[in-house]
């Protein structure tokens, strides 16, 4: 039967779901909870002090980004942004054309707006991705037509974390334009896994539009924004006051606008080293899972450049993976998984299908994404009980694995 | 495989305030834990069964394997193993209706026959909503298991082809027989045949057999 552990340790390894609020971003937001609670429209000291405020994030994340701070549209999540991208891009832009190019891994809130829009007359060309998840530059440009408006392309994928080639593509789409004189497609990346690890500077990207929000790296929950190009326009999805140069109604969200831009700074500020630490320990324990475990395969590009540093996505084969997260919850160690069981719709994850996975495979599928709190320490007790856990579901499993 | 929805049954799928309580209901947990009568590594050679039914497939989420120990003269369940590959309710409801059929000296398959998901779940205490269609399997297997028995004893009358399409009326052989057989690497009217221990078809069955093999093999492997 199963090791019992003496003392139970609370290990986080879902930092891709969302992460917790750095004690730094957390003290930068305080102060506009209670005391500045003022609406930054108010034209009193008091909104002036929370105008002052969203003007400085504003200006600090556009620093980071390398854009101007018009360029920075604050909105309510990642998923608004996502939407807002998409669907604003679309608004303003239809007559021009009705087609977008997008991969088939994108989240949820790219797919849905685009699922929509092809109900809708539009039509979308999903570029598809090899067996590590990476796309070909050569295949998106392919994609493009002469009515497409729109490309949307994440910057690195939540559950298994391929990182695309962005800054490529953006070339490529600029000499595309150029080459045919036109204005289109327009270029939108979802980097909300990308804020923690990667260059976000637009310029060298050569995005038009990019997503970002606060929950994937130590920030507050219920805020994003969109980075927007100048000269690209756009339809608010939101209709109302002024807010965001009529760009998005609604009240400033004050305190977490300010975590955003604390949370953006610290996150770039601190990108190489974390980057480096969680590279290694991802690469630890992938050796050891395949010291430690028969059957095992590594989902998503090889750990190294193309891959985010903290994702770490593996099949154990012959064995489904709601079964071993419950297991591992017991031992306090929290992870996620591609197996329908968990999923709402009872679909394994289209991500780990899109890379033309089999079923079986993506219902064995563990996700661990390190974090801030991690270390190696955490591994090895991870590695004390994980191997008793796939082994008792393996000996449960009428397919047969190799035994231990 | 589909969801089946029963509101009659309340839903476990509910966390405690503190968070400390569990997405499945205690029995759950206890048999998710602790399974009761899997078929350890140990096991496989020395258990004695007289029927097995396997039911389900990995690419539909969810394949259980059931092996039964039958006394043909009281037609008791009187031992039986599991092995389930699937969510932790799916075992779970394996494990119990494990004990269900070998309790109180055993079951007997008229009244084994009579298990349905609902029994399985209310002893369960209980499965959340999406998760109801992994008692359906149990039920499935104890059925596919207690039908290879019949098969074995040539008691082909008393098969149970409900739910299904009856393809060879002499050898209850169902559509479901069919594909299951498939499946498992079945590509000719004789692999299906070897696997269902059944001899020669009917001729007027055959055609249809054949058909279904090249209908279900289609549908899985081209």
């Amino acid at each position: 039967m199963l090791p019992k552990p003496k003392k139970i340790k609370k290990i986080y390894l879902d930092h891709a779901a969302t992460t917790p609020v750095d004690e730094r971003v957390f003290s930068a937001m305080k102060p506009y909870f209670m005391k500045e609670f003022g609406n930054p429209s108010a034209l009193y000291n008091l909104g002036r002090t929370a105008q002052t405020a969203v003007t400085e994030a504003r200006k600090k994340i556009a620093g980071l980004l390398h854009a101007l701070p018009e360029n920075i549209i604050f909105t309510g999540s990642g998923s608004e942004s996502d939407n807002l991208a998409i669907l604003g891009v679309v608004k303003a832009h239809q007559h021009k054309g009705k087609h977008i190019v997008s991969l088939g891994i994108e989240h949820h809130a790219v797919l849905r707006p685009l699922e929509d829009l092809a109900k809708n007359g539009f039509a979308v060309t999903y570029v598809p991705v090899g067996k590590d998840g990476l796309v070909d530059v050569e295949a998106v440009v392919k994609a493009i037509r002469p009515e497409t408006i729109l490309v949307t392309i994440m910057y690195a994928n939540n559950e298994m974390g391929a990182i695309q080639p962005i800054a490529e593509i953006g070339r490529e789409i600029l000499k595309y334009r150029k080459a045919h004189n036109t204005i289109y497609p327009f270029w939108h990346s979802d980097a909300c896994q990308a804020s923690e690890y990667l260059d976000l500077d637009v310029e060298k990207l050569h995005v038009d539009l990019m997503t970002l929000n606060g929950s994937k790296m130590y920030g507050p929950k219920g805020v994003g924004m969109l980075y927007l190009r100048r000269g690209v326009s756009i339809k608010p999805l939101i209709l109302g006051g002024g807010q965001e140069k009529s760009r998005r109604a609604g009240t400033e969200n004050v305190p977490a606008i300010v975590g955003l831009a604390k949370a953006l700074e610290l996150a770039q500020k601190d990108k190489a080293k974390e980057s480096a630490r969680l590279r290694e320990l991802t690469a630890y324990f992938w050796k050891k899972i395949q010291e430690k475990i028969p059957d095992v395969r590594l989902n998503g590009p090889a750990i190294g450049e193309s891959r985010l540093p903290n994702n770490l996505n593996v099949t154990f084969m012959n064995i489904e993976g709601e079964a071993m997260l419950l297991y591992l919850d017991e031992y306090g160690i929290m992870c996620s998984t591609g197996s329908a069981c968990t999923s709402e719709s009872l679909e394994p994850s289209h991500v780990l299908r899109a890379m033309g996975m089999p079923f079986e495979m993506a219902h064995g599928s563990l996700r661990f994404t390190f974090g801030h709190s991690n270390t190696r320490a955490d591994i090895d007790y991870i590695l004390k009980y994980l191997p008793a856990v796939v082994a008792q579901l393996r000996e449960m499993s009428p397919m047969q694995s190799q035994k231990h | 495989m589909k969801t089946q929805k029963n509101k009659k049954i309340k839903s476990a799928d509910v966390r405690g305030q503190k968070g400390e309580s569990w997405l499945y209901s205690d029995v759950v947990k206890e048999h998710f834990f602790n399974p009761r009568n899997f078929m350890h590594y140990d096991e496989e050679k020395k258990f004695k069964f007289n029927a097995t039914g396997r039911v389900g497939s990995p690419a539909c989420g969810d394949e259980m394997v059931l092996w039964l120990k039958i006394d043909p003269k009281t037609e008791k369940i009187k031992d039986c193993r599991w092995r389930t590959f699937g969510c932790g309710s799916a075992i779970a409801s394996t494990s119990v209706m494990s004990e269900m059929v070998k309790e109180k000296g055993g079951m007997k398959l008229d009244d084994a026959l009579k298990i349905t998901p609902n029994d399985i779940m209310k002893r369960l205490g209980g499965l959340p909503d999406r998760k109801i269609h992994c008692s359906v399997l149990g039920d499935k297997a104890l059925q596919a298991a207690i039908n290879d028995y019949f098969r074995q004893t040539k008691q082909h009358k008393r098969i149970i082809t409900a739910g299904a399409k009856v393809i060879d009326k002499d050898l209850n052989i169902t559509d479901h027989d069919i594909e299951e057989a498939v499946l498992e690497g079945a590509h000719t009217i004789e692999d299906v045949q070897k696997r269902l221990k059944v001899g020669v078809a009917k001729p007027e069955a055959k055609e249809a057999i054949e058909e279904l093999i090249r209908f279900y093999w289609e549908k899985y492997f081209s």
